[in-house]
């Protein structure tokens, strides 16, 4: 058992609770550093895709996790930002000042996109992100000059300051500056005020109005980060598939995207990149366990869809907190052995927050 | 003449809508849920009444009653397994569960070797008919359609009106609290309410089948009921199909007047307006909670 011994006031809001875990998070990014010169090519891809997969979740935690407002057409931020960014790269425009562009953008729109959660709430404003995420598939689908309608659009390669970034590795940088970027961001977020405005919006929006939580305007701030990321994540997708088109950022990936964060835990960072990897690895897992099943179902079509269907459903029902809850309660039996208790995490009872008239 | 004619032909979409949109209100109404499966149980009716016309060699009524009854079954079934269990939880989790639940419906479907990845058309002894009504020519399926629908209304209407069971259903969907202090089974009703919603959207699906083609992904016409039940407000039952024919409507002027494209997006636009304007919907009560 570990106790942290605290002598200053700042260590309540430190990144890292102590020296161990600063060894670790440091240690994480050292592999991460040096994953390219191990990993073959696949792997990197993959690696890549989680890291850009992690910042759109970062977006979609802050928002679903942390505000507690959900948005059931997130994709269509990241399409925005992977249509801004594939039209400057195009124009020539080095890679920086096109991200930006793309964030700025998507967070233009996410502020669009949050009028309604200022006068709507729960499953409404879900209703109403949704006809926004449908509105903008066709948008793309539509506007031909721009986005390439439903043939797609071919994305060109990275410009940063002269040098054309075509290998897997030095894109893979770029993806792990981002996510290191956009994680630390939103840990100093959330342990600013406005990060705690957030929480207590998300907690009670009643209550979190009283103690003179602006509630308009932390709601747009929130849908204006997490769409900025959102935008970030699309971008560097985009240039990641080199192929962009309508139905990637569709609703299908607007669900899958809402399954990442509640498969890896809704409200915490962690969760953000476990679900991430659920999501990117969960296929590989799936394509390795054909071979222990009969072809008749290993072959079927359906056969991710129903996996992915009864991971959700299982998760919501046996372990509402997601994997990051799950490995909370390992960690904490690990560190306590042998006194974990049963009871430890036991939730009491919660009954139904109604929405209607008493 | 042409005007009628689209009316029509939107009436008889905005049906469906509305019926599936009933399917929405229905289980909002008792267990404050957003069943994002809707389409989905929709789709299984379709299947189930396909089954029955093809493998049983039913006939189209005989197939469609089959399939309402097992579907309301497979709502009892989902009630009581999966959703019962984690009511409690915060609405957006088992909403994350309906979305698991059409995943799930929608791989199964497709993992039966043979069927599931085909288009299928369900023949209905009235497909291709049309009907003269003073130079008005109407498709008897669209007419089946609203007859139909107009039927289904009608009962639900007795049963929320005149039956123990509807009148608790009622009662429940008000106050669940004061329900089950006045000795109302709320529990055994909220199972009965997603048996009722699986089978109207049984019936949806049946009712389509003959109109487009039975497949797996029929299920995202669901979607557009959405925009339904919010224009006709998520807490009235008259206000669901309302809503439906609403939207069917608006579809099917835009599809027509308008250039290719806004078809598929005006109802979102028609949900998005309505939201900003009167989030309640048209027939909703203005409330605000007390806190």
């Amino acid at each position: 058992m570990r106790f942290v011994f605290k002598t200053r006031y700042d260590q309540d809001i430190d990144l890292a609770k102590d020296g161990v875990q600063q060894f670790w998070y440091a240690g994480l990014l050292v592999a991460l550093l040096v994953a390219p010169l191990f990993l073959p090519d696949y792997w990197l891809a993959q690696l890549t895709f989680v890291l850009i997969y992690g910042i759109v979740a970062v977006g979609l935690m802050l928002l679903a996790g942390f505000t507690g407002q959900f948005s059931i057409g997130h994709a269509a931020f990241m399409g925005v930002g992977a249509y801004m960014e594939a039209f400057l790269a195009a124009k020539g425009w080095p890679l920086p000042l096109s991200l930006a562009c793309a964030m700025g953008l998507s967070a233009a729109v996410g502020v669009v996109v949050g009028l309604p959660a200022l006068r709507v709430k729960g499953m409404y404003l879900g209703i109403a992100t949704l006809s926004f995420g449908f509105i903008v598939e066709e948008v793309f689908a539509r506007w031909e000059s721009v986005t390439g309608g439903n043939t797609g659009k071919p994305v060109v390669n990275a410009q940063l300051f002269g040098w054309t970034l075509d290998g897997a590795a030095p894109f893979y940088f770029v993806c792990l500056v981002c996510a290191v970027a956009a994680t630390v961001m939103a840990l100093n977020l959330l342990r600013s005020p406005t990060g705690r405005a957030f929480v207590a919006v998300r907690d009670s929006e009643i209550s979190a109005q009283s103690m003179g939580i602006h509630l308009a305007r932390y709601k747009s701030m929130s849908f204006a980060i997490s769409a900025a990321l959102a935008g970030l994540g699309g971008a560097l997708y985009a240039h990641k598939l080199q192929f962009i088109s309508p139905e990637q950022f569709s609703l299908v990936q607007s669900i899958d995207l809402l399954l990442m964060v509640v498969i890896g835990g809704l409200g915490s960072i962690h969760g953000a990149f476990l679900g991430a990897i659920f999501l990117i690895g969960m296929p590989q897992l799936i394509s390795l366990g054909k071979d222990f099943l009969p072809p008749a179902i290993a072959q079927a079509a359906g056969l991710q869809g129903v996996i992915y269907g009864a991971i959700l459903v299982a998760v919501v029902m046996l372990e509402p907190t997601g994997m990051y809850g799950r490995w909370v309660k390992v960690r904490t039996w690990l560190e306590l052995y042998p006194f974990y208790r049963r009871g430890m995490f036991k939730r009491q009872k919660s009954f139904q927050k109604s929405e209607r008239l008493k | 003449m042409l005007l009628l004619q689209i009316i029509v032909a939107g009436i008889a979409q905005g049906c469906v809508y509305g019926l599936i949109a009933l399917g929405f209100v229905l289980i909002y109404k008792a267990t404050e849920t957003v069943n994002f499966a809707q389409g989905e149980l929709m789709m299984l009716g379709a299947f189930c009444g396909l089954a029955g016309v093809t493998v049983l060699g039913l006939p189209l009524w005989a197939a469609g009653i089959l399939a309402v009854v097992a579907m309301a079954v497979a709502g009892l079934v989902i009630e009581r397994g999966i959703i019962r269990p984690v009511l409690g939880q915060p609405a957006f989790s088992i909403v994350m569960i309906t979305f698991g639940l059409g995943y799930m419906a929608r791989g199964l479907v497709t993992m039966i070797p043979g069927i599931g990845t085909d288009t299928h058309s369900l023949a209905a002894p009235y497909k291709g008919e049309v009907l003269n009504v003073g130079g008005l020519v109407l498709a008897a399926e669209q007419m089946v359609i609203i007859a139909a629908t107009t039927l289904l209304c009608a009962g639900l209407f007795a049963l929320f009106r005149y039956s123990r069971i509807g009148v608790a259903m009622q009662a429940s969907s008000q106050n669940q609290l004061a329900a089950y202090y006045m000795g109302i089974p709320v529990q055994r009703l909220n199972g009965l309410v997603w048996a009722l919603a699986a089978a109207v959207a049984a019936v949806a699906g049946v009712l389509l089948a003959p109109q487009t083609f039975v497949h797996a992904n029929m299920g995202f016409i669901g979607l557009k009921a959405f925009p339904a039940a919010i224009v006709g407000g998520f807490s009235s039952l008259p206000g669901a199909i309302v809503g439906g024919l609403l939207i069917g409507l608006v579809e099917a002027f835009s599809g027509f007047y308008l250039p290719e494209g806004f078809k598929d997006v005006m109802p979102y636009v028609v949900v998005l307006v309505m939201l900003a304007v009167k989030p309640t919907g048209l027939f909703g009560g203005n409330a605000r909670k007390k806190v």
